[in-house]
C-alpha cells in the first residue's frame, strides 16, 4: 500500500509535540512575566507631565514637605493633588517668566484646573485610604519609592494585588517605628524621617530607613525586626486575623 | 422499532467475518450515502441546538446571571442540576471502559466506543455550567485553577467546590486520552479503507503512524490497562466529590450521608439510560444489530435495575434521615417540601420514574422489548434530572428561617440553556457517528476471534457461527 506520508512525517511530529512541549509553557511563563514587568506595570517608567514637575528639586533640594501640596494625606483617604493656586503661592513670586511654567499661569488665568497624569492609581473597586497607613507610621517611600529623587515622577511599586498582600498578610515585616525618636506619633514618623535624611544624609538613617529612602525595602526578615513589628502591630491595635479579608479594600 | 430479536449468548450474531465486522463499522464513515434522512434530522436539531446555546451563553455572559431564575435563597438552581444531570450521565462510559475492561466483560467491546463518547460529550456539556453559573466565565479562571496570579489569590482548597474543579478536569483528561488512544488503531483500518484522499490524510495523521506491529499492540495493552487502573477510581470519585457538594454544607436535605454512594449509583444508572437511549435507534437505524446484540441491551437493563435499585434505597433512606433524625427542619422538609407542597408533584414524579418503572425489567420480557426498554430509559432519564432538581433548588427553597423561605421558578433562559446542551450533545453524538468508528472494531475482531475459537470460557457460545463453518478467504482481510 502506497504510504501516505514520507518518513521525515515522523520528525515532524516529533517536532511538533516538542514544540508544544516547550512552547505551551514557554508562552505561560513569559505571559506571567511581562505582567509583573515594568512593560505591564510602569515601576520605574517616568510619565510625561504637563509640566515637567520634579520631587527631586522641590522636595529634596528645597525640602518643602509632602503636606505642602498633598495636603490631604493625613486626614482623607485621598492624598490630594495641589491646586494651582498652591503652586502660584511661589510661582508668582519666582520663575515667573519661565516658559516651562506657562501651562500654569495659564490654568491661574482662566481657572482650569492644570490636567496632571496619574501615576499611582488603584482599579475602581478598590478603596485605598492615605490616613490609615499614614497614622500606622508608613513611610509614603514604602509604596510610592524614593519620590524626594524623582526628576520626572515614576511608580515606586506595582500596586498589584499581590504586592499589597505582602504587608497586609504580614504587616510585622512592614511596620515600624523610628527608635531614636520614641517621642514620636507615628504619623509625625515619617515625615520626620525626610527631616533626619536632610539634616543627617544617608550615613544618619538606620539601614532600614536608609533602603526606604532609596526605595529599596521590601520588607524585613529581621527576627528581631519582625519581633518588634509584632509588638507594634499588637499596640497600633492592628487586627492581623482581617486585614487581608476581601471586605477591607473591596468594600 | 423490530422487537424480535432472539436472545442467546452470543456476542456477535449473523454471519459474520473478520472483513464484514470492520466493513459493517467503518462503511458509517467511508459511505456518506449510508446518512439519510434520519441523520440529517437529528444533525439539524442538535445544529439548532447549539445555536440556542450559543445565544443563552452570549445573552448570559452580557446581562448575567440574573435572566435566570436563580434567587435568594434559591442560588443554585437549573445551572447546578444540569451540571450534575450530565455529569452523572458520562458515568456509564467509564464504568464500561475501565471497571469492565479491568473485570475482563467481553461483552463491553460493542458499546464502550459509543458510551466513551458520550462521557466525553456530557463532560463538556457539564463544564460549562460552573464556569457560566458564575456569571463572568472569564473570571471564573482564577477563582476555580490554582495559578500563581498577579493578585497573590488561591481558591479555597478546603472547599468542595474547589475539589470538584480537580475531580472533572482529570475526568475529562482521562476519558478523552483513553477515548483517543482506544479510536488510534481503528483510525489506522480507517486510514487502509478509506478511497478519498482527505480521509486518508486525516485518518494517518490521527493514528500517529501506527502500523499495527507486535509491539505496537503491546504497547497499546499496557497503556489501555494502566489509563483503565486510572480511570476505576474515577468512577467513584467523581460523582463522589460532586455529591460533597451538597452533603459537606448544612442545607436541609443536602446534609445526608448516604449522597456519595447514591450519587454514584445515580451516575451510573443515568449514564446506562442515556447510553441505550441512543444506541437503540443507532443499532436499528445503522443496521449494527449483528454487533450490539439483544444480550448486549439484556445486561444494560440487568445495570439499569441495579443501579436503580441503589438509587431507590438512597430515596428511601433520605425519608428514614428525615424522621430518625428528630430534627424538625429535615422532618418539615421531607414532610412539607416533598410530600406534600408546592414541588411534591415533581418528588412524585422522581419516585415514579426512577423508583417504580425501572421495576420492569425484574421482567425478562421487558427487557429484550426494545420499545420497553427505550422508554423506560427515557423515563430513567428524566427521573435522574428530577432527582437534582428535587435535592438542589427545593432544598433550598426551605430554610432554617421560614421568613427566607422563597419559591424558585425558573425563566425562559434556563430552559433554553437547558435544552441548548442537549442540542449541543446531539449535535456532538452526529458528528461522531459520522466521522468516527462508533463501534470498536479491532476489539470486535478480537471478540469475533474468541467466539469462532471458543476461546473464551466466560462467554460459551451455543450457538455456532456461521463464519466458523464458512472461515471467509484470507485474502480478503485487511491486516490489523
Amino acid at each position: 500500500m502506497a504510504q501516505i506520508f514520507k518518513p521525515s512525517a515522523n520528525h515532524i511530529t516529533q517536532a511538533t509535540l516538542m514544540g508544544l512541549a516547550i512552547g505551551v509553557p514557554t508562552v505561560w511563563l513569559a505571559i506571567a512575566a511581562l505582567s509583573r514587568s515594568p512593560a505591564n506595570t510602569k515601576v520605574n517608567v517616568p510619565l510625561n507631565q504637563p509640566i515637567p514637575f520634579s520631587h527631586q528639586h522641590h522636595a529634596w533640594e528645597l525640602g518643602i514637605d509632602c503636606r505642602y501640596c498633598h495636603t490631604s494625606v493625613e486626614k482623607s483617604s485621598y492624598a490630594g493633588l495641589p491646586a494651582t493656586e498652591t503652586c502660584m503661592s511661589c510661582h508668582s513670586q519666582i520663575w515667573t517668566n519661565s516658559p516651562l511654567l506657562e501651562p500654569v499661569r495659564q490654568s491661574y488665568e482662566t481657572g482650569t484646573p492644570i490636567k496632571w497624569n496619574l501615576v499611582n492609581k488603584v482599579p475602581d473597586f478598590v478603596h485605598f485610604n492615605h490616613s490609615i497607613h499614614i497614622s500606622r507610621g508608613l513611610n509614603c517611600n514604602t509604596c510610592h519609592g524614593p519620590v524626594q529623587h524623582m526628576q520626572i515622577t515614576y511608580k515606586g511599586n506595582s500596586f498589584q494585588m499581590q504586592w499589597c498582600l505582602e504587608c497586609h498578610r504580614a504587616p510585622d515585616r512592614h511596620i515600624y517605628k523610628d527608635e531614636t525618636r520614641p517621642d514620636l506619633q507615628p504619623r509625625q514618623q515619617v515625615f520626620n524621617l525626610y527631616w533626619k535624611y536632610q539634616t543627617t544624609g544617608l550615613d544618619g538613617l538606620s539601614e532600614r530607613e536608609r533602603a526606604l529612602m532609596l526605595g529599596t525595602f521590601n520588607g524585613t526578615d529581621n527576627p528581631k525586626e519582625r519581633e518588634a513589628g509584632k509588638q507594634l502591630v499588637k499596640d497600633y491595635g492592628i487586627k492581623v486575623q482581617q486585614l487581608a479579608d476581601c471586605s477591607v479594600c473591596h468594600y | 422499532m423490530a422487537n424480535k430479536e432472539t436472545l442467546n449468548n452470543v456476542l456477535i450474531t449473523g454471519e459474520n467475518s473478520y472483513a464484514s465486522v470492520e466493513d459493517s463499522i467503518g462503511r458509517l464513515i467511508l459511505k456518506p450515502q449510508l446518512h439519510q434522512r434520519g441523520w440529517w434530522i437529528f444533525f439539524f436539531i442538535g445544529l439548532a441546538g447549539t445555536g440556542l446555546l450559543g445565544v443563552s451563553i452570549t445573552w448570559l455572559v452580557y446581562q448575567g446571571v440574573g435572566i435566570w431564575g436563580n434567587n435568594q435563597p434559591v442560588a443554585w438552581a437549573f445551572d447546578i442540576v444540569n451540571f450534575v444531570w450530565w455529569i452523572g450521565i458520562g458515568h456509564a462510559g467509564t464504568l464500561i471502559s475501565a471497571i469492565l475492561l479491568l473485570f475482563k466483560q467481553q461483552w463491553r467491546n460493542s458499546i464502550n466506543r459509543f458510551a466513551e463518547a458520550m462521557t466525553i460529550f456530557a463532560v463538556m456539556c457539564a463544564g460549562l455550567y460552573p464556569l457560566l453559573h458564575t456569571g463572568r466565565p472569564w473570571v471564573a479562571i482564577f477563582w476555580l485553577f490554582p495559578y500563581p496570579n498577579i493578585m497573590g489569590m488561591w481558591p479555597q482548597f478546603r472547599s468542595a467546590l474547589e475539589w470538584d474543579v480537580f475531580a472533572v478536569s482529570t475526568y475529562f483528561t482521562i476519558s478523552l486520552v483513553f477515548w483517543f488512544m482506544g479510536l488510534i488503531p481503528d483510525f489506522a483500518t480507517m486510514r487502509d479503507r478509506s478511497r478519498n484522499k482527505f480521509g486518508k490524510i486525516a485518518f494517518a495523521i490521527l493514528s500517529l503512524g501506527w502500523r499495527g506491529s507486535n509491539q505496537h499492540w503491546h504497547r497499546y495493552e499496557q497503556a489501555n490497562m494502566l489509563l483503565a487502573g486510572l480511570s476505576t477510581p474515577l468512577v467513584l470519585s467523581v460523582h463522589t466529590i460532586v455529591s460533597y457538594d451538597f452533603a459537606i454544607s448544612t442545607v436541609i436535605g443536602w446534609n445526608v450521608t448516604v449522597f456519595p454512594p447514591y450519587f454514584v449509583a445515580g451516575a451510573v444508572f443515568a449514564g446506562f439510560a442515556m447510553v441505550m437511549n441512543f444506541l437503540i435507534p443507532v443499532r436499528a437505524y445503522y443496521g449494527l444489530k449483528d454487533l450490539v446484540t439483544i444480550r448486549h441491551i439484556d445486561w444494560m437493563c440487568k445495570i439499569l435495575l441495579a443501579t436503580g435499585m441503589i438509587v431507590f434505597y438512597g430515596y428511601i433512606l433520605e425519608v428514614f434521615y428525615g424522621f430518625y433524625s428528630g430534627n424538625v427542619f429535615e422532618t418539615a422538609l421531607t414532610k412539607d417540601w416533598r410530600f406534600n407542597g408546592p414541588y411534591s408533584g415533581y418528588y412524585w414524579a422522581l419516585i415514579l420514574c426512577n423508583g417504580i418503572i425501572p421495576q420492569l425489567f425484574w421482567i425478562p420480557k421487558m427487557r429484550t422489548n426494545l420499545l420497553v426498554v427505550w422508554l423506560v430509559s427515557f423515563v430513567v432519564g428524566i427521573g435522574m434530572w428530577l432527582e437534582r432538581f428535587v435535592i438542589i433548588p427545593i432544598s433550598l427553597t426551605n430554610n432554617y428561617l421560614p421568613a427566607s423561605n422563597k419559591m424558585y421558578y425558573p425563566t425562559m433562559w434556563d430552559f433554553m440553556m437547558f435544552g441548548g446542551t442537549i442540542g449541543f450533545f446531539i449535535f456532538l453524538m452526529m458528528l461522531f457517528l459520522r466521522f468516527l468508528p462508533a463501534i470498536n472494531i479491532f476489539e470486535m475482531k478480537d471478540l469475533l476471534h474468541k467466539v469462532i475459537n471458543d476461546e473464551s470460557k466466560v462467554e460459551p457460545t451455543v450457538e455456532a457461527m456461521n463464519s466458523k463453518m464458512n472461515p471467509t478467504p484470507a485474502k480478503e482481510e485487511v491486516p490489523a
